[in-house]
């Protein structure tokens, strides 16, 4: 057997900026107390483990994955109750290029702040047409969209009267591992992101309300859905390929 | 004033909550049937070339209490140490993997070839070791961490060459329990905590 050889080199990831991200210890979000690292991370510059990651195909996607108000039901007579919303943005790095062909998951409450997950035992009711995920990959922009209903907030045994706001979460994949991203998407408006203490992981004001995402009339449907936009940025590469020439030479 | 960078910045992580598993594992949280299978089920398909490993092991929080809400992702190289994509790899291993620990027991089991070494930029190799991203609830950004294999040659890997206190470059090594059969276990705090990579 040979020695493998490396791959094309696209360049190194930039360096995650830690600060931007939330700590990883907040005694006010309870569980991370117990489940934060004391130690701190090991940071070395990327390698092909990092570098390089799962690619998923269209062909992985049904035709209702991103419409999460038919997807559980499969039938048009039979959709969700709720707001009807439609969620869009953008997947983009932080040299400010599109991720194209990349997989964008998400997953939330129903209307009334209720998981359909053997473990939520909060009592507003299930909605039977409606299940709570979907999947989509980018256009060649970038651009990615659902349509779904608007979560509600939930509470939750954190402190004594805990609630989340409306928050539909998200998994991006990007193309190289250490790209990978879980974050949430909250809504321009909603008074309970100032009292949550999982958003207050984030310790800069400016870098939470970038999970904000406003109300946007230019996507909305009249007499059909509303449109909230969430543009997603993953990191880059700290080389970028120009031409077939690494940058500088 | 100063120029304006025209770089952006990453979005910044939440925790991936207690319901994870509804739109990673939709069957895990009880909802089969939403997408014809889950993503990322195995790491291999059948006649994937090398040795076929079973690592078992659980994520174990500060008190020493199994997370029964963890949800793993793994991605590795094929036996060659080439990863899926790239020329010549091994079209039977998907290199990338998704589970989650047993709702019960806190165990879980990842199943996968061997993975090969894999080369360094400006030369010198890596030891085999398979990268691992670990989200639940409570940790609000994903943990990147690597398994490593106590049968093999791991004396000159970067890597753990760079973990200062030596002692703690243990963590990371999985120790063989049988013929194929490993043991890893993350501690996220605490005695024997694993070492967590930012990289």
């Amino acid at each position: 057997m040979s020695d493998p050889i490396i791959p094309t080199d696209m360049g190194p990831l930039i360096p995650r900026n830690r600060a931007i991200h939330p700590v990883a210890y907040d005694v006010d979000y309870k569980t991370s107390v117990s489940r934060s690292p004391k130690w701190p991370l090991l940071s070395m510059e990327s390698t092909p483990s990092e570098e390089t990651g799962p690619r998923f195909g269209h062909s992985l996607l049904g035709p209702l994955d991103n419409n999460l108000i038919l997807n559980f039901s499969k039938d048009p007579a039979k959709p969700a109750v709720g707001e009807r919303i439609l969620m869009h943005g953008r997947v983009l790095d932080e040299n400010g290029r599109p991720v194209p062909h990349t997989l964008v998951e998400i997953w939330q409450a129903n209307a009334g702040g209720r998981y359909r997950h053997i473990k939520d035992s909060y009592f507003a009711p299930l909605d039977p047409n409606f299940g709570g995920c979907g999947r989509t990959i980018t256009d060649e922009n970038g651009y990615y969209e659902f349509l779904t209903i608007r979560p509600g907030a939930y509470p939750w045994p954190n402190r004594a009267n805990d609630w989340r706001p409306m928050h539909i979460h998200i998994s991006v994949f990007g193309h190289s591992f250490a790209q990978r991203l879980i974050t949430q998407m909250y809504f321009e408006g909603d008074p309970l992101i100032d009292h949550c203490p999982i958003a207050a992981t984030i310790k800069s004001r400016s870098q939470l309300d970038r999970l904000v995402a406003p109300l946007d009339f230019s996507k909305s449907r009249p007499l059909d859905f509303l449109a909230y936009k969430f543009d997603i940025v993953l990191r880059g590469r700290r080389q970028t390929m120009f031409e077939n020439k690494l940058e500088g030479m | 004033m100063v120029q304006k960078l025209d770089t952006l910045i990453e979005t910044p992580s939440q925790t991936a909550g207690p319901y994870v598993h509804i739109g990673a594992i939709p069957s895990f949280a009880g909802n089969p049937g939403i997408y014809p299978e889950d993503l990322g089920l195995r790491a291999i398909e059948d006649g994937a070339q090398g040795d076929i490993i079973t690592i078992t092991g659980a994520v174990i929080d500060g008190t020493g209490w199994a997370l029964r809400d963890a949800m793993i992702e793994s991605w590795q190289a094929d036996a060659a140490g080439k990863f899926p994509g790239q020329d010549g790899a091994d079209p039977q291993v998907n290199g990338f993997c998704r589970f989650a620990a047993d709702k019960d027991s806190g165990e879980f089991t990842l199943r996968t070839v061997k993975p090969g070494k894999t080369p360094m930029r400006g030369g010198g190799f890596q030891a085999p070791h398979i990268a691992l991203w670990i989200v639940a609830r409570g940790i609000n950004i994903g943990l990147q961490t690597r398994i490593y294999f106590d049968d093999e040659d791991n004396s000159t890997d970067p890597l753990l060459k760079r973990i200062e206190q030596r002692p703690r470059a243990e963590t990371l090594i999985a120790k063989k329990t049988g013929e194929g059969q490993y043991r890893f276990d993350i501690r996220l705090q605490g005695d024997n905590e694993t070492v967590f990579l930012d990289m």
